[in-house]
């Protein structure tokens, strides 16, 4: 990636009238024209992941429901979601008379703003991180957690009854799991001593912390299923309660850029949970970066097959599971990790 | 630069902080608050202090921000409700507001330009904000407030569960 | 630092305007012909009837509260367990502590019924 980013670097420099060798920009100049490399790539990627995985999901569904799915447009029906969000490039705007205009048409914007930043915190590999920040971990946690208000500012902007209760239940969903997924977390961050993603990722050299870690493991992957909102924990497009949820009135584009971020958010919440349990971008032979996107796409798919073969549970015993289940166990995992830390520290350390 | 990107950021503030109190939707009134809340991350960004940056997006734009969106859905926003105050609510929202000023102006005539600067200077090297050393201080120096801390929480948590169970059962 | 957070400030305003330049493109391309039932309130048909923003039940800010006060301790224990490993025994203890008063609230809601949802 350094190497094809270098390449790229020099063709620019070709294309402004300077030789490769000798162009010497001032640091700022050079910073800020790798931010826009970033931002670039990290746009690419974003929309092929959008693309890709839209078209996943529909085939993997179509997989675990003995049917088809998608396979007319282009070769095993790759170009479909090309072929839809043309379709939905050209729809017309609609909004219902009572909402709230600008709260109604800012809240689609905030979805794809904030799927955007995600993608500028992770650790694609070594060398390859557009935001290191020392407290990497966190950060990407409460940039993540201002979606709530993107979907707040959706349901009651909308002012429309199913929009306004899938949204407040949303809501609900999503900071209640935020809890275990933090606290799933800290076993992690007691390990690898450090809050910055791709230190964390680093740390795993010998052994994967899905190994040392199962049970937040565990509590990561039910967490983040409810943070993303996908099924067993698909509450909010429960169309027999409240038809669509929180985007029961978005149409056309608007409703195509919510779509964006779901997706968006999968890959970056998928990518998140290679970085802490599988080792970032480490592997042999490949590029890491071709191992990260890799693994995640593994633990994208491993995501998608809870998905569609789990059914729906009932809003009051997803609040219950969270709260007198999860949250109990998450605690009780800091304990044994911290005790077993310590131990480790006493009797293995000391003793080599 | 810094200075430019202050500036700009107290406007930011300060406006939202306006629209906040001008809003006669107490909806929207929120949402200009979390815009307020962002402000004040983006002054944190400027004085390096990374941990605060992530409390302040985690916990008041984040939890905050939907314990008062959850309050306004509490009350009764219908038209024909009649929302207005009393005078005693009144006379004590002046009087405890006046209070609030009045410390805050003798904390203001304190600080001097130069204290400012000073502060501002910090700012671009500063660790203090960072992790580690904050984690140390946490249980170190300030190890009797932190742990009293736990206390407020556990009183916070059962206020509102015992007032919440109160009203659900009227 | 401020490489970073500058790096950081192009992504939001980049995203931003990448959702806004979507948004235009559609606006040029859309066919335009409005009409008054397109821009009703939807409700599977049936005139929507009342003020939608009315008052919601406790439930949801009784979450609310017991979240802000687990958010916040959450917090609280990302400094100590990245510093977990050379601190000495006396932090661990102290975190006990401090997590073991939270389990008496979390304990306190549970049989006081805040986590019914009814």
């Amino acid at each position: 990636m350094t190497e094809f980013l270098t390449t790229v670097f020099n063709l620019i420099q070709g294309i402004l009238g300077v030789a490769p060798t000798t162009l010497a920009l001032a640091l700022p100049w050079m910073d800020i024209f790798w931010a826009f490399v970033y931002f670039v790539g990290a746009v690419i990627l974003l929309i092929i992941n959008v693309i890709m995985l839209i078209w996943i999901e529909r085939r993997a569904a179509g997989f675990f429901q003995e049917r088809v799915g998608p396979n007319r447009v282009g070769p095993f029906g790759l170009l479909q979601t090309v072929n839809d969000t043309i379709k939905l490039l050209g729809k017309e705007w609609i909004m219902p008379a009572s909402a709230d205009r600008m709260v109604f048409l800012i809240a689609p914007l905030l979805v794809v703003t904030v799927a955007v930043t995600m993608y500028g915190l992770l650790p694609y590999g070594p060398g390859i991180t557009p935001v290191t920040l020392n407290v990497g971990i966190l950060f990407f946690l409460a940039v993540s957690s201002t979606n709530t208000i993107a979907v707040l500012m959706a349901g009651w902007g909308s002012n429309n009854k199913y929009s306004l209760l899938g949204g407040m239940r949303t809501v609900a969903q999503i900071i209640s799991y935020e809890i275990p997924m933090a606290l799933s977390i800290i076993g992690i961050v007691m390990l690898s001593g450090s809050l910055d993603l791709g230190e964390i990722a680093r740390s795993q050299s010998h052994v994967w912390y899905v190994f040392i870690q199962p049970v937040a493991f565990v509590i990561f992957t039910i967490s983040a299923l409810a943070e993303l909102t996908k099924s067993p924990f698909d509450m909010t497009e429960a169309e027999q309660e409240f038809v669509a949820g929180y985007h029961t009135e978005y149409s056309g584009i608007r409703f195509t850029l919510f779509f964006m971020g779901e997706y968006a958010n999968l890959f970056s919440m998928a990518a998140l949970g290679v970085v802490l349990f599988f080792g970032g971008a480490s592997g042999p032979w490949l590029p890491p970066w071709m191992w990260f996107i890799g693994k995640t796409y593994v633990f994208i798919l491993f995501l998608l097959w809870i998905r569609w073969t789990f059914l729906r549970i009932r809003v009051d015993k997803m609040m219950k599971f969270n709260w007198k289940f999860l949250i109990p166990v998450a605690l009780a995992n800091l304990l044994v990790t911290g005790v077993g830390i310590k131990l480790w520290q006493h009797f293995v350390e000391r003793s080599i | 630069m810094i200075s430019i990107a202050f500036y700009l950021l107290t406007a930011l503030l300060f406006s939202a902080a306006l629209m906040v109190i001008l809003s006669k939707n107490p909806m929207s009134s929120v949402l200009w608050m979390v815009v307020a809340f962002f402000a004040i991350t983006g002054h944190y960004v400027l004085l390096n202090a990374q941990f605060l940056v992530v409390v302040n997006m985690v916990v008041y734009a984040g939890a905050i921000m939907v314990l008062f969106i959850y309050t306004v859905m509490l009350l009764n926003l219908s038209k024909d409700n009649d929302n207005r105050a009393s005078l005693l609510v009144r006379l004590a929202g002046i009087v405890s507001g006046g209070l609030l000023l009045t410390v805050l102006i003798a904390a203001l005539r304190r600080s001097t330009d130069a204290a400012v600067g000073d502060l501002a200077q910090v700012g671009a090297t500063s660790l203090v904000g960072l992790v580690k050393p904050l984690g140390l201080a946490l249980f170190r120096d300030f190890l009797v407030p932190f742990e009293l801390s736990s206390a407020l929480f556990l009183a916070a948590l059962v206020g509102a569960v015992a007032l919440g169970k109160k009203e659900a059962s009227d | 630092m401020a490489k970073e957070f500058g790096t950081l400030f192009l992504f939001l305003a980049g995203g931003f305007v990448l959702s806004l330049v979507i948004v235009f493109v559609n606006w040029l391309l859309r066919p335009r012909n409005p009409s008054s039932a397109k821009a009703r309130t939807y409700e599977c048909g049936l005139e929507t009837e009342g003020p939608t923003w009315v008052q919601f039940k406790i439930s949801y800010y009784l979450y609310a509260l017991i979240f802000v006060v687990f958010d916040v301790e959450v917090v609280f224990l990302y400094p100590w367990a990245s510093s977990f490993k050379s601190a000495g025994l006396v932090p661990f203890v102290e975190m006990a502590i401090f997590i073991g008063v939270l389990a008496l609230g979390i304990w306190f809601a549970w049989k006081k019924g805040a986590f019914e949802w009814n």
